[in-house]
């Protein structure tokens, strides 16, 4: 409950910071001019930004995921709220506690050691390193804060090691996570509450039948969730905080012991970028099986603990069907982003090119209007016409209609 | 994942479900009813098999001969009986001491929500008698339980009877390897739920009962016997339980083999296993006992004692003497050998019963349908709402940021926010107002029975029902209330939205439900979804009106039961129905109250306020 709140409240100062860089840039932009006039529909208005942050805890509070974890009184409330000031201290540019809290996080899971990448990206964004080989700065920079993050997490578990003055809570805590470790108590097959799912990639049953490849098994389950990390990095690098919610998102769908808590989590970040979502697709289908699996998780708990009449294998059919609607969501929201991002410096390029066609010759004006639905108005042989299908191409709903004089010849014509 | 990302393909597949939605929906719905209906033919009926390995191998030579010693015991037991007006503990214990088992008592009190009627009970307090026979083979950790219920005249007065005859048989084997529990209890179903409710050590009913001295391990299996004569033409097996939960199919599988060993007779739902599967008659037969069947479970009231100890991951069945004006009469000996066949069975048994079905209908007592044969019907039918609502979606989204409207106005997008904002706040109404109903629903009749009964001329459980009848019928009068709230500037969007809503979340619910209860899930689909997807505020808004009273909650409960007594070849009058539906639904709140049967709140609660969504959406101006 208080670490529930902590993680709100957290959430809450993180997101105001970091709305008050992004308004910051937009304002920059929009002084020198570089938006094109109908972009003003993407803008964030002050207001909007306003209210973010609050929408962002309440989402977190509200959700009935926090709820149910709460009233569970798993640890992963503890778990969000370390990698909620992990995030607070990283958006507010102190790299010294960013690193203590995410190893902080680490020592708990194991899994956040993933946010090490785009926390290291934001920190640079602020610190205007750039993120080049060849730079010294950047390597620098990345040294310490790799520095930082591995000696307080050593720190951590000496620490642990003193207090308990025996390194056996290692294989005990980090070795749980791999469902074939010894440790393993098949905890998922007999009680699993209700804040908890378990995802078992390989349970009792299978265990006989594939003892060959345990091994295997163990690498591709676990492999999901740090192989996402470069790519990403690599191509979400202008957008540090994004990709952190992108890997936040990839390691509550991939650990070996999900919980609803995770969800609750990187679910609470939806609001920072709801001026992307008419552009995210399917949300329909999308938002039905999230809620249609939701509803099934305590039913078929139910027939398979208390009724005894299903069995274990209709709730793992479940969270599958849930991780597969995450999945999906988790890859359209980046996708959603680039596309974004192709379309920004069009727009902006645009408006130059808008004044420069109105006093053509023609007369012929290039209108773009980015709406739901992306229309994009402009004559068919124009260059930005050309420029758009060459970037966009068949990955954008894109609609080239004629404009100006040749849509009233057309209009005419018929 | 390409199909729906691909936007030229998504486009085609969307122009497909806009184009051919209703043709698609009506096929869907014929699909799911047709499957239905061919449940009971061949290809989808399997024969049933025994499962359980320590169950299926091994025969037994049952050698119970005390068949004069049971009618002897159940003369004593009526006498006494009789003699003293509730059921004799002491005699009770005596005679089970006397045949030598472990003998406790336990006393119980409840007092019911509200008198009820048909069994003229309110506050009751009575005592169960169980008799522990030790295993000598085990040290209590399993148990096997066979249970009399015993309502308040002297019926059952031989399955007592037969029980004692049984328990001093039973002592005298030595092959036990379990222990067995010989239960008689008072009040029939309220006894056992407070014996099950103590040997567990729960109290999910509020019911008060005194602790229990002797237990005797994990209850493996229960069989429950109701025997009112001292022959029987022939024994009828129950197997729906409380919620519509069914105990394992290897249980019934061991009672139909013993009933053919011995040559018994039995039946299910009381009807007759067809003979001949091969012509139409057969098939025909056993679609008539799978449709009681299903209404039965969808019922979702316990239609014997063992459908309490389901719910304790108990696998049990009632097994019920009729004696008809049949000429081959069995006596006590025959039931008594089936029964003690069925117990050194289940006294192999290794683990809890578990390899066979859980979720099963039976068109007769040798064949049935399994889960993956019968889901597909209820597949179906959701999945007409699941296209209605994809339908409307598309049809709300194309309207708001459709490029034609959107057109070359630059700020298409804020009026849609604004008439997103407008819509989802008229929904906000509608769906808090018909919540309210339904929460009134549930609540008020119990509680305000006793200002009803100040000011009205009615008993407690009259004030029940009506207050449940007017508070439902106060619903209708919804949709007038929640105009007054909403003022809407989107008309149709307005409706759209609230249909979406109201179809997904029947859609969930039917689902949900059709996971734990087929029989309901599929009757309320069956029902509620040709309605459910046509209703609009435009056309022949009175047929879409009484279509839609007539699949309401209530109108189906009272067309099953028409319709269960038509199949029981006992045709109702109109009063005699209207009677009925009136205990029926007081039975309802008391079976919630009483054993927490989940179907009333079920309908007050959900399916009840999605269905005024729906009269919302018929009524929308």
């Amino acid at each position: 409950m208080i670490t529930d709140v902590l993680t709100a409240v957290a959430l809450y100062f993180a997101i105001q910071d970091f709305n008050k860089v992004v308004f910051k840039k937009q304002k920059l932009l929009l002084e020198l001019d570089q938006y094109a006039p109908d972009v003003s529909e993407l803008i964030q208005t002050p207001k909007e930004m306003h209210y973010i942050p609050l929408k962002v805890a309440l989402f977190y509070l509200l959700n009935p995921y926090t709820v149910l974890s709460c009233v569970a009184k798993s640890t992963c409330a503890i778990n969000n709220t370390l990698i909620a000031f992990f995030i607070l201290a990283t958006i507010k540019g102190s790299a010294f506690l960013s690193a203590i809290f995410l190893a902080l996080a680490t020592y708990q899971s194991l899994y956040p050691i993933t946010l090490f990448v785009p926390g290291l990206l934001y920190l640079l964004q602020r610190q205007y390193i750039p993120v080049k080989m060849k730079s010294r700065a950047f390597w620098i920079f990345s040294w310490e804060y790799a520095m930082m993050y591995m000696g307080s997490l050593v720190v951590i578990i000496c620490l642990s090691f003193f207090l308990l003055s025996s390194w056996d809570f290692i294989p005990a805590v980090y070795g749980f996570m791999y469902p074939e470790s010894p440790s393993h108590p098949d905890l998922c097959r007999e009680e699993v509450i209700p804040g908890c799912p378990a995802m078992t990639p390989s349970s009792r049953e299978n265990k006989e039948m594939f003892e060959h490849f345990s091994l295997f098994f163990v690498c591709v389950f676990q492999i999901n969730v740090f192989f996402y990390t470069i790519p990403l990095a690599i191509k979400l690098k202008e957008h540090p905080i994004f990709f952190m919610f992108i890997q936040i998102a990839i390691i509550s769908i991939f650990k070996s012991y999900p919980t609803v808590g995770d969800v609750a989590l990187y679910m609470a970040f939806f609001p920072v970028w709801n001026h992307l979502y008419r552009f995210l697709r399917n949300i329909f289908v999308l938002a039905c099986i999230i809620i249609v699996c939701s509803l099934l998780f305590p039913v078929l708990w139910h027939l398979w603990i208390y009724a005894g009449s299903a069995n274990s294998n209709f709730f793992y059919a479940i969270t599958l069907t849930f991780n597969v609607g995450q999945i999906l969501g988790t890859c359209y929201a980046p996708s959603t982003l680039l596309r974004m991002n192709v379309i920004q410096p069009i727009l902006q390029g645009v408006h130059g090119l808008w004044g420069e066609r109105k006093t053509g010759s023609t007369g012929q004006c290039d209108r773009v209007s980015v709406v739901p639905g992306a229309q994009i108005w402009c004559s068919e042989g124009s260059f930005l016409g050309k420029v758009l299908s060459k970037c966009v191409g068949s990955n954008w709903v894109l609609d080239l209609k004629p404009w100006g004089r040749e849509r009233e010849r057309m209009e005419g014509g018929k | 994942m390409g199909l729906l990302s691909d936007p030229v393909r998504r486009r085609a597949l969307a122009r497909l479900v806009l184009r051919l939605n209703a043709p698609l929906c009506l096929l869907s719905y014929v699909a799911g009813i047709a499957w239905f209906l061919a449940l009971a033919f061949p290809p989808l009926t399997q024969r049933t098999y025994m499962s359980e390995n320590a169950m299926g191998s091994t025969m037994v030579e049952e050698q119970f001969v005390g068949g004069e010693r049971a009618r002897v015991f159940a003369r004593d037991f009526a006498a006494y009986r009789r003699k003293s007006g509730a059921l004799p503990v002491a005699w009770l214990e005596r005679t089970m001491r006397s045949v030598g088992l472990e003998v406790y008592t336990q006393s119980f009190s409840r007092k019911l929500p509200f008198p009820d009627e048909t069994h003229e009970r309110y506050m009751v307090s009575g005592t169960n008698v169980y008799g522990i026979l030790r295993a000598l083979r085990a040290a209590s950790t399993e148990s096997l339980v066979l249970t009399v219920p015993c309502g308040p005249d002297s019926t059952n007065s031989q399955a007592v009877g037969l029980l004692l005859a049984l328990a001093a048989h039973f002592r005298g084997q030595i092959y036990w390897a379990k222990d067995i529990i010989f239960l008689v209890t008072e009040h029939d179903l309220l006894g056992t739920e407070a014996w099950l409710e103590a040997y567990h050590d729960v109290n999910v009913t509020g019911m008060q009962s005194s602790f229990l001295q002797g237990r005797a391990g994990a209850i493996q299996a229960a069989v429950a016997l109701e025997l009112s004569s001292d022959v029987v033409t022939s024994l009828d097996v129950i197997v729906e339980g409380l919620n519509g939960q069914l105990p394992n199919l290897d249980l019934l599988n061991l009672f139909q083999t013993f009933c053919q060993k011995g040559g018994l007779l039995c039946t299910l739902q009381g009807k007759l296993q067809p003979q001949d599967w091969t012509s139409l008659d057969g098939p025909l037969q056993g679609l008539q006992t799978l449709l009681l069947m299903v209404l039965r479970q969808a019922s979702g009231r316990s239609h014997g004692p063992h459908g309490l100890f389901l719910r304790y991951g108990v696998e049990a069945l009632t097994l019920r003497g009729i004696n008809s004006f049949r000429q081959y009469k069995y006596d006590l000996v025959a039931v008594g050998k089936a029964l003690e066949g069925m117990f050194r069975k289940l006294n192999h048994l290794l683990e809890r019963l578990h390899q066979s079905f859980f979720f099963y209908l039976l068109p007769a007592l040798s064949r049935f349908v399994s889960i993956g044969l019968y889901m597909p019907a209820a597949g179906f039918l959701l999945l007409v709402l699941g296209l209605k609502a994809l339908e409307l979606w598309m049809q709300l989204h194309e309207a708001g940021v459709g490029p034609e409207e959107g057109g070359g106005s630059p700020g298409p997008s804020s009026s849609l926010l604004s008439a997103q904002g407008v819509g989802l706040a008229s929904l906000v109404a509608p769906l808090l107002i018909s919540q309210a109903v339904g929460l009134a629903l549930y609540i008020l009749p119990v509680l305000g029975q006793h200002v009803a009964t100040q000011h009205f001329p009615v008993s407690e459980s009259e004030a029940v029902v009506l207050t449940l009848l007017a508070i439902y019928a106060a619903g209708l009068a919804l949709p007038h209330n929640t105009h007054r709230v909403v003022t809407t500037q989107a008309p149709d969007r307005g409706w759209m939205a609230l249909k979406l809503v109201a179809l997904i979340y029947l859609a969930l619910q039917l689902g949900c439900i059709t996971l734990t209860n087929f029989s309901l899930g599929f009757l309320l689909a069956a029902t509620m979804v040709p309605a459910a997807v046509l209703t609009k505020p435009h056309g022949p808004r009175p047929l879409y009106a009484a279509l839609l009273v007539l699949t309401s909650p209530a109108a189906v409960l009272l067309g099953s039961l028409f319709l269960w007594r038509e199949l029981q070849e006992m045709p109702l009058s109109l009063a005699e129905g209207w009677q009925l539906f009136l205990s029926a639904l007081a039975q309802g709140v008391l079976e919630h109250h009483t054993y927490g049967a989940l179907l009333f709140p079920l309908l007050a609660l959900g399916l009840y306020p999605c269905w005024l969504l729906f009269w919302n959406v018929l009524f929308w101006k």
